[in-house]
């Protein structure tokens, strides 16, 4: 079993041919032959032993009533915190932070019997579409070790598509889970934002970061979702509205549904391979009973620069604490502020410095009105175009990412980075569900089809690219062997 | 044209310049626990950093939880300040870099503050002040700082306790309406009388759960133009906040004399110099780069929740004072007084509703136990006697039973540990002799036993009848009633 799923490791589990503690020990070594793509920043040794002791007590004591996901082995990305397990948002400055309590999301997750075996690698505190941010390292992607992972969530979905683990945990604030999926080829799903708590999250952005799973079948992903989501009394911003039951639409196909087209997603920009690949999900979808038709969101074009005053605005305050005082890395100096200036100037990299000067400024004295209340202006009026779209359809299918992954170190300017993220980025704005499943190869390398949903319609989401994903074997594409791998071509 | 001398006096310089002062004042809520987490509000005393956890210790990924208690005392206190309460408000983050900040910034709130339009009006020397409220809104404390040295830049060490950190905080901003130090002061006072009446602040200055900075500028009298205001911080008395006004009015008023400019910058109060001294120039104000709390949706105040919050204020200060004028005949003066804590006020209205007068029970309050109450720092209420025990003993007063003298004693010996005074009097025989034969045996054995006071009296030395007095009240240790033992002697003495 090259590439196993949640239900395949599940099934064996329940035959009693292997245990908890089995499948985390195979995932481990699998992880440990991935070092050359180091998506993994530590292993979680003395929490899986316990973890996995605790879901073979729950499998033996009444299987039935075990969930899908009790015994099963995952990673998840260095932003969630976990208590007695060090966290340090792929940073420097949180070298050495070992944080005194579990997050919501993960606490459930195990409260599930799910069983965590590592940390994944991802750009410093989620800032990233490239993974090459990492203060410990860029990650490889599977399919070709010398592009990227897409970031920010790169470990997490590079560890999924190398088959070292059926699921794994990101987080997405502009796109750090669908872009990742689209650019190795497994599913990635990010929720409506304040269905998944945030609690235990090292915020990047507060109003935009959701948590979502990684893993290579949608049921797999819609099972992980179920286990995390739900109100969270510590977190004022997750609904407190009904979970509605994924199971129910698995399945149900997507006869009769209306699809929509963004005009604004398909423009210049897309890599031909991505048009091609693209179209002919649509074509296929079309094919399964959908209605497809154009629909316009006139302010995309507007969205990149929104977020880019609404994200770093977040961040600048959220990173604030990390001012070598209280925990993490700290510089000491005679005084306050030069405690603070190298503190902060060592511990942060490039990237996260950019932002937090961005933010810093956008929410200046002065500039507060033409930046960040403009900003939200836009961004309501994003949401609104968005709201008005799904008057006439039930979900947009658009690409995931204009781009296939493209080699490290390629794209050196911010810019050409930040334009990496134009398809995914107004769905957190607009707070809206959205998956991205692969949908075929250009030059060798995995595409992504993205569905975007209404608030809440999460399920919907889930059944229309586990309906695609269903006629499709895109999902079963594995990425070729490694180089120097014994015994097969490369 | 004033020629002024540079070592004008207050007086002096008061003649010349208005001093315009508006106050800020920080009120700790009494809630049980903190603004956005479930630690204690109560930190005095605990070890430090002990009522801390991960959301007000700011460690990453934590959220913040509001608490709605909070809310509730803060409009509370808003109705009181006759606030008006806008349906929708906010939180926002003010961002600035200090150790005792854990999070790196704080959770205030910038352009929807929970109120606004508010006033509290009183009376100064007979002047009628009005001072506006400029809003009432709800934030978080921060933790506290120990250095070793003076000032944190100049510290060879500091320690950091976040103890504090979290605790909700009311910050009460008041309009630049009052006129002098006095105003300033009594605007405090009663400031702080309304919050502990209606329970939401402890009004204890010293520990610093009411805290107060001030404003204050100088402007030439008939001037509307306003000067350069600076702000004083570090009082923590109403003593304090007086004195250290004071001093600015002199600085400030001798500056403008020589015409030298008064610089903008936030100025401390030293309590032992008597002198305010410069903290920071506002030249490195801080951008605080306010923005709304992501983490935090914004609050709905509905009508429904402002109106049973209304109908659940108790009487406030002014009420209560008109009430005890009105319905029991005490002077403004004497109500004042009554008033000045609700449980001085509660116990007045208890010791009436016993059957004692009005008067009575005021001047006891007032005069006796407002002594006791101080010296052994414990109110009438915690005492061992309480109010019941203290209408007892004053109506055996009133009664005749015993003297005033022997009440006072009475009251002394059982303050703390309590007890019925009845029982007491009946027990030790201290009722008042009220016998007039008895009384009149002794003021005869008096003045047969003292010839040369009775013939000083009788040549016109009034003093003299107070030895004869004195030697009656010994006799029965004080349990004769000095007024009709007075009366006796007269009597007795021009026959």
């Amino acid at each position: 079993m090259s590439r196993p799923t949640v239900a395949d490791l599940g099934a064996s589990l329940r035959r009693g041919e292997t245990s908890p503690a089995e499948l985390a020990a195979a995932s481990r070594s699998a992880l440990e032959s991935l070092a050359g793509l180091h998506p993994v920043l530590r292993y979680t040794d003395e929490l899986t032993e316990r973890q996995a002791a605790r879901a073979a007590r729950s499998l033996a004591e009444s299987p039935e009533k075990a969930g899908p996901l009790c015994g099963i082995p995952f990673a998840y990305k260095d932003v969630l915190c976990v208590e007695g397990v060090e966290t340090t948002a792929g940073s420097r400055i949180l070298q050495g932070y070992i944080p005194p309590y579990t997050g919501t999301a993960l606490g459930r997750l195990l409260d599930a019997g799910a069983v965590p075996v590592a940390v994944t690698n991802c750009d410093e505190f989620a800032m990233g579409s490239s993974n090459e941010n990492s203060a410990f390292g860029p990650v490889g992607n599977p399919w070709d070790p010398s592009r990227v992972p897409g970031g920010s969530s790169g470990g997490s979905a590079a560890v999924v598509a190398a088959g070292a683990v059926p699921f794994s945990l990101g987080t997405d604030t502009g796109g750090s889970i669908r872009q990742p999926a689209s650019f190795c080829g497994v599913a990635g799903f990010k929720p409506t934002y304040g269905r998944v708590s945030r609690y235990g999250l090292i915020a990047f952005a507060s109003s935009l970061d959701q948590i979502g799973p990684f893993a290579r079948q949608v049921e797999d992903a819609a099972h992980v979702f179920t286990a995390m989501a739900g109100h969270d009394p510590r977190d004022s911003t997750s609904s407190p509205t009904e979970v509605e039951p994924v199971d129910e639409q698995l399945g149900r196909g997507i006869e009769g549904m209306r699809l929509g087209i963004p005009r604004e997603y398909m423009a210049e920009g897309l890599e031909p391979g991505v048009r091609t690949a693209v179209e002919s999900a649509f074509a296929l979808l079309e094919k399964l009973g959908a209605t497809l038709e154009e629909v316009s969101l006139p302010s995309t074009p507007a969205a990149l620069s929104t977020y880019y005053i609404i994200a770093p605005a977040e961040c600048s305050a959220n990173l604030a604490r990390m001012d070598g005082v209280r925990f993490g890395f700290h510089v000491d100096r005679p005084s306050l502020t030069d405690s603070y200036l190298e503190t902060r100037g060592q511990g942060f990299g490039p990237e996260v410095k950019r932002r937090i000067m961005l933010g810093t400024y956008a929410l200046s004295s002065g500039y507060y009105d033409a930046y960040y209340r403009k900003a939200q202006k836009v961004r309501t009026l994003i949401a609104e175009e968005f709201d008005r779209a799904f008057e006439k359809v039930d979900a947009l299918v658009c690409p995931t990412s204009p781009i296939v992954a493209f080699p490290k170190g390629e794209r050196s300017d911010p810019l050409s980075m930040y334009l990496c993220d134009v398809l995914t980025l107004p769905v957190n704005l607009a707070g809206l569900p959205g998956i991205s499943v692969p949908c075929g190869l250009s030059e060798g390398l995995p595409v992504g089809l993205q569905v975007i949903g209404p608030r809440f319609q999460d399920a919907r989401v889930l059944r229309v690219a586990h309906a695609y994903q269903a006629a499709t074997p895109w999902h079963e594409a594995p990425p070729p062997p490694p180089p120097g791998a014994a015994g097969r071509p490369s | 044209m004033i020629t002024a001398s540079a070592v004008s006096t207050l007086e002096q310089i008061l003649s010349r310049y208005e001093p315009v002062i508006g106050l800020e004042v920080h009120g700790q809520l009494l809630t049980r626990s903190k603004m956005f987490c479930g630690c204690s509000a109560d930190y005095i005393g605990s070890p430090p950093n002990s009522n801390t956890c991960p959301v007000c210790l700011g460690l990453p990924g934590v959220l913040p939880v509001m608490n709605r208690v909070a809310v509730e005392y803060t409009v509370r206190t808003a109705l009181a300040l006759n606030c008006e309460i806008p349906e929708h408000s906010k939180f926002d983050r003010k961002n600035y870099f200090y150790p005792d900040l854990p999070k790196g910034y704080q959770i205030s709130q910038w352009d929807m503050p929970l109120s606004r339009n508010g006033h509290l009006s009183f009376t100064v020397d007979g002047e009628e002040v009005r001072c506006g409220i400029t809003r009432v809104h709800l934030e978080e404390d921060t933790g506290t700082l120990q250095h070793a040295g003076d000032i944190l830049q100049q510290a060879r060490s500091s320690v950091v306790d976040l103890n504090r950190a979290g605790v909700p905080l009311m910050e009460i901003v008041g309009e630049p309406d009052l006129r002098s130090a006095e105003q300033a002061r009594e605007y405090l006072v009663r400031l702080r009388q309304i919050l502990v009446y209606i329970g939401v602040n402890d009004g204890n200055l010293e520990q610093g759960s009411f805290r107060c900075d001030a404003n204050i500028s100088l402007r030439r009298r008939g001037e509307t133009e306003l000067g350069v205001k600076v702000e004083v911080k570090n009082m923590n008395s109403f003593r304090a906040v007086q004195r250290a006004l004071d001093f600015e009015i002199v600085r400030q008023g001798r500056l403008l004399d020589q015409g030298q400019p008064i610089a903008q910058e936030t100025r401390g109060w030293v309590e032992a110099k008597g002198a305010t001294i410069s903290q920071r120039s506002k030249e490195y104000a801080h951008d605080y780069r306010y923005f709304p709390e992501p983490d935090l949706p914004p609050l709905q105040i509905g009508v429904d929740f402002v109106e049973r919050v209304r109908a659940g204020l108790p009487e406030l200060p002014q009420q209560l004072m008109e009430r005890l004028q009105r319905d029991h005949g005490l002077s403004a003066y004497d109500a004042a007084i009554i008033c000045a804590e609700r449980e001085d006020a509660r116990a007045f209205e208890e010791l009436v509703a016993a059957g004692v007068p009005a008067k009575t029970a005021a001047n006891w309050l007032m005069g006796e136990v407002a002594r006791l109450s101080r010296e052994s720092r414990t109110p009438l209420q915690r005492s061992g006697l309480g109010v019941a025990g203290l209408a007892a003993l004053v109506k055996l007063v009133e009664g005749g039973s015993i003297s005033g003298s022997t009440a006072k004693e009475l009251l002394e010996e059982l303050y703390l540990p309590g007890g019925d005074p009845a029982a007491v009097v009946r027990d030790r025989g201290l009722a008042q002799v009220s016998d007039q034969a008895e009384l009149e045996r002794l003021v005869d054995a008096v003045i047969a036993e003292n010839p040369a006071a009775v013939a000083d009296f009788r040549g016109g030395k009034e003093q003299a009848l107070q030895r004869l007095v004195g030697g009656v009240m010994k006799a029965t240790r004080g349990r004769a009633d000095a007024r009709a033992v007075t009366g006796l002697l007269r009597d007795r003495l021009a026959r």
